[in-house]
């Protein structure tokens, strides 16, 4: 167990191509982080940099207090779970769990008791003689899972884990590695461009775009409060809307309608709303949003309304029994409406 | 199959006949003919049907040879046949196999130009440079060595280049996975590129050693002591000497145990073969 | 390339200094010997070497014999890269049609590919042999007198067919390779859309073969051209009269038997430039192989 530090890290690559610029954070023992964003981001460079894989070019990383740039991955007392598994194809289930520990010199017994134990934690145990190849793709999962298991290392790192997975299991093994990592007490770092993933598994996470920290929370905090337009149409789903409007007092106009803001602001502004945060009013409501249906989505628990409001893309989350027409008129929940830089898209307030 | 054409079919069964046999016809011809005995070949025709003195002429071409063409035994000379592809194949593979680790796996100064030193080697053939490479290897004391013999054969661009490809599509996750795990270069390349590459290693081993095996002119120029003569050279020393005095009897029973050896091995590592042959020159 | 690297400093070397010691010993030093011969000549005692600039170059295209031999290389490896790539599309084809037995017929077309090409030499010297070979009395039949010790067309036959023989086997694995990976829907395309088989043969099947004929092309010419010398030096050495002295021939011919070094080692220049000029072309084709 190891709480983990970075110290303004950054990576530029030989090409002079900045990967990740200037990310500080204090990670707690035990804690479960979750780097997400885009690909491109740089949260799978900044993982590998913690694994050894990647060379630290500015700051530094430390480990349990000890700083780790030039040491060997080997020596970093982490464990990594990879997106493709990486599994020895050559070797057999019980074999890719042992490997790590026999490079250690670890006592026979104690092998194969670390070994029995994962295989009983992950349930495993049936197939520990089989190769890589004889496996499904969730239980190649769970075998890169046991090898990480079997080093009971300070810090598990996962690299998009999930992602090779079909859409069940990969909700099933989500659940999985929750209760796993809160059994296990483990510091984990979780690289993911998930963002329902992301919420459901951490207790921070950290939203990067283009190599630097957007913003950093527990994942209602993320939520309810999106630093930056680019957290906000990023993280929850379906996106948030995100329109020009313009601001006077504690006001947003859009076209004819407006929307009541937390805080006082003047001038253009990008208004922020979420699709679950409206509702219906009677057509021809005063203020009301207009939304131009263009088409519908059912998903049983709800319909989502997709159309335009003044122009801007619009998108409404409502009731499965809601009616349907053409045109409709919204209005947003008290204290829904976030309010961002029209140029910076810095979150007002 | 598009449609039912049973003329096509049949014509294509016709061709495939046709092809067989001609294949198959010089070596039919040659082992009849390594059936008989010296004189059934003054009749003025080649024999086509069994004679009785096989086990004759092959006993005394493996025990005894043929001393007026100063011929050691033919078991000799496939020992050195044997020795001589062996130490291509294993060789080539060998420093092929980490030659291009150390290409695919580390960056170091002068890698590029290491890599285009092996490269222009595919650009020249022993047949090209035969004359200053046999002058290379005669100032070094190496003829009439079995390292003569083998070692200038040994580097290979081919090789390099079909391990380096191997290589290239492991995916990256492994090495980096066997890093974590604590495994150096030294035990990554042991414990698990070695193992994962076994496949491309047999089917190239399958190459080398039909190669190895079938080597002519080199070994011709580099051993004038009968005692590390090669079958396939052998045969040409032989049948220089019967041009006058016709032995063809002994001179097939040669032609057949020399092509035995790696016509077994097509034969029998089909797959093997197959896959080497198609890798090698992509 | 691998996104990250062992960090090993002399490992690297340790791994790559065998192969390119024999690559510099026995590759790039005889090469740059031949290069500095070629401009060099030595008296008739062998004692002393002098400069000579290009005189050796002039003196090989200007000797008759050597553009004969220029002329035999020509005619010959057109001739064996013809005959081995059009019996191999035969039988390809026909393996290719003759599905379930396919396999078996393909094992008894590829071991020939086995048997060296010395050996292949005395086969057909042994066949074609005009006192005892059984081809020249079928011939005798038809009233041909084969003799391919006086005659250069027969000697060229010869030299061809022991040549093409052991690398149909070759080609016909690539053609059958090549055939296998056009899909079968686009023949099923093409036959709905009504063309039979021999327009298909030659609208789909040849086109798309394309790429693997060019690639076999290039081997082929690269084989004959200088991996027969075994077949040539078993048979006829090169001659009736010069008639199938190609070059790889006689650059050994003269180096060894004649022992002109300058004039030899002009000769291996002039195959380097041409080895270096198809292997550029193969690689232009299979670009793959150069990426770096």
């Amino acid at each position: 167990m190891a709480a983990i530090t970075l110290k303004s890290v950054g990576k530029t690559y030989a090409g002079g191509v900045n990967a990740v610029r200037g990310i500080d954070l204090d990670i707690a023992d035990g804690e479960f982080l979750v780097l997400v964003g885009p690909s491109g981001c740089g949260k799978s460079t900044l993982l590998r940099m913690v694994a050894g894989l990647e060379t630290i070019t500015d700051g530094e990383i430390a480990i349990g207090g000890r700083v780790v740039n030039e040491v060997e991955p080997a020596e970093r007392d982490i464990a990594m779970v990879f997106q493709n598994y990486a599994l020895y194809p050559h070797m057999s289930v019980r074999q890719n769990l042992a490997y790590g520990l026999k490079n250690r010199k670890m006592a026979k017994e104690e092998i194969s008791r670390r070994v029995d134990e994962a295989a009983r934690i992950l349930e495993i145990g049936a197939f520990l003689d089989r190769k890589p190849k004889a496996l499904s793709g969730g239980q190649r999962q769970r075998v890169a899972m046991g090898r990480a298991i079997v080093r009971e290392p300070s810090c598990f790192l996962f690299d998009e884990p999930l992602s090779n997975l079909d859409a069940k299991l990969r909700v099933q093994m989500r659940g999985e590695i929750k209760q796993l990592q809160a059994r296990l007490g483990t510091t984990s770092i979780y690289v993911t461009h998930d963002q329902l993933e992301a919420m459901t598994l951490a207790h921070r996470l950290v939203v990067l775009n283009g190599g630097k920290v957007e913003q950093v929370g527990t994942p209602l905090e993320v939520y309810r409060r999106p630093a930056s337009t680019f957290v906000a149409s990023f993280i929850g789903s379906p996106a948030m809307n995100l329109m020009p409007a313009r601001a006077e007092g504690a006001v947003a106009h859009v076209g004819a309608a407006r929307v009541q803001l937390e805080i006082p602001a003047e001038g253009a502004m990008t208004l922020g709303l979420r699709p679950e945060d409206l509702r219906a009013v009677v057509p021809g409501t005063e203020g009301a949003l207009h939304l131009k249906t263009a088409y519908v989505e059912e998903l049983g628990a709800q319909r989502l309304v997709h159309g335009t409001v003044e122009g801007t893309p619009f998108g409404c989350a409502m009731p499965s029994d809601a009616a349907l027409a053409d045109e409709l008129y919204l209005a947003a929940e008290p204290g829904a409406a976030h309010a961002f830089d029209a140029q910076d898209g810095r979150r007002l307030g | 199959m598009v449609e039912k054409r049973p003329f096509l079919n049949f014509l294509a069964h016709a061709v495939l006949v046709l092809g067989v046999l001609i294949v198959a016809f010089p070596i039919y011809v040659a082992f009849i003919a390594s059936t008989h005995g010296p004189t059934d070949f003054l009749s003025g025709l080649i024999p086509l049907t069994p004679g009785d003195n096989m086990v004759n002429t092959y006993g005394k071409m493996m025990t005894d040879g043929m001393a007026s063409a100063g011929m050691p035994p033919l078991s000799l000379q496939m020992f050195n046949s044997l020795i001589m592809a062996l130490t291509i194949a294993i060789g080539k593979i060998a420093i092929s196999i980490i030659s291009a680790y150390a290409i695919v796996y580390f960056r170091f100064p002068f890698r590029g130009l290491a890599f285009w030193l092996i490269f222009i080697t595919l650009m020249l053939p022993v047949e090209v440079r035969i004359l200053p490479t046999y002058h290379v290897v005669a100032s070094l004391g190496m003829l009439d060595t079995y390292a003569g013999l083998t070692i200038p054969l040994i580097a290979s661009a081919t090789a390099t280049f079909l391990f380096r490809q191997v290589f290239l599509t492991i995916p990256d996750e492994l090495m980096e996975a066997a890093r974590i795990d604590g495994a150096g270069p030294l035990k990554f390349f042991w414990d698990i590129l070695l193992p994962m590459s076994r496949n491309n290693i047999a089917a190239l081993f399958v190459i080398l050693f039909i190669y190895g095996w079938n080597q002519y002119l080199w070994p011709l120029l580099v051993t004038t002591d009968p005692s590390h003569y090669t079958i396939v050279m052998g045969i040409k020393r032989m049948a220089d000497v019967v041009d006058s005095q016709p032995q063809w009897n002994y001179i097939m029973a040669t032609a057949i145990l020399a092509m035995l050896p790696p016509v077994l091995v097509v034969i029998l590592m089909q797959k093997l073969f197959v896959k080497g042959l198609i890798e090698t020159e992509k | 390339m691998k996104r990250t690297h062992f960090r090993n400093k002399i490992l690297p070397y340790l791994l790559i200094a065998p192969q390119l010691a024999i690559t510099i010993v026995f590759f790039l030093w005889p090469a740059g010997e031949a290069v500095l011969q070629s401009f060099q000549q030595e008296d008739a005692f062998g004692l002393k070497t002098s400069w000579v600039g290009l005189a050796n170059y002039s003196d090989l295209f200007s000797d008759p014999v050597y553009i004969q031999s220029l002329e035999v290389t020509v005619v010959f490896t057109i001739a064996v890269t013809a005959a081995a790539l059009i019996v191999a599309l035969l039988l390809a084809l026909a393996v290719d049609r003759a599905v379930k037995s396919g396999p078996a017929y393909t094992t008894l077309l590829v071991w020939p590919y086995a048997v060296a090409p010395a050996v292949v030499g005395v086969l057909w010297w042994f066949l074609f042999n005009p006192t005892i070979g059984i081809l020249p009395y079928l011939l005798s039949l038809v009233g041909y007198h084969w003799n391919h010790a006086l005659n250069g067309t027969d000697a060229m036959i010869l030299v061809v067919i022991a040549s093409a023989w052991p690398q149909v086997s070759y080609n016909f694995l690539f053609f059958v390779a090549g055939l296998q990976s056009i899909p079968a829907s686009m023949r099923e395309a093409a036959a709905i859309d009504g063309a039979g088989p021999v327009k298909r043969f030659f609208t789909i099947t040849l086109p798309l073969l394309s790429p693997t004929t060019f690639f076999l092309t290039v081997v082929n010419f690269v084989y004959a051209m200088f991996a027969t010398f075994p077949v040539i030096h078993a048979t006829t050495k090169g001659g009736p009269a010069g008639s199938t002295d190609i070059l790889v021939f006689k650059v050994y011919n003269d180096g060894f038997i004649g022992l002109n070094l300058g004039s030899s080692a002009a000769q291996s220049v002039v195959l380097l430039v041409i080895v270096i000029a198809l292997t550029v072309i193969q690689f232009r084709f299979v670009e793959r192989r150069v990426q770096y």
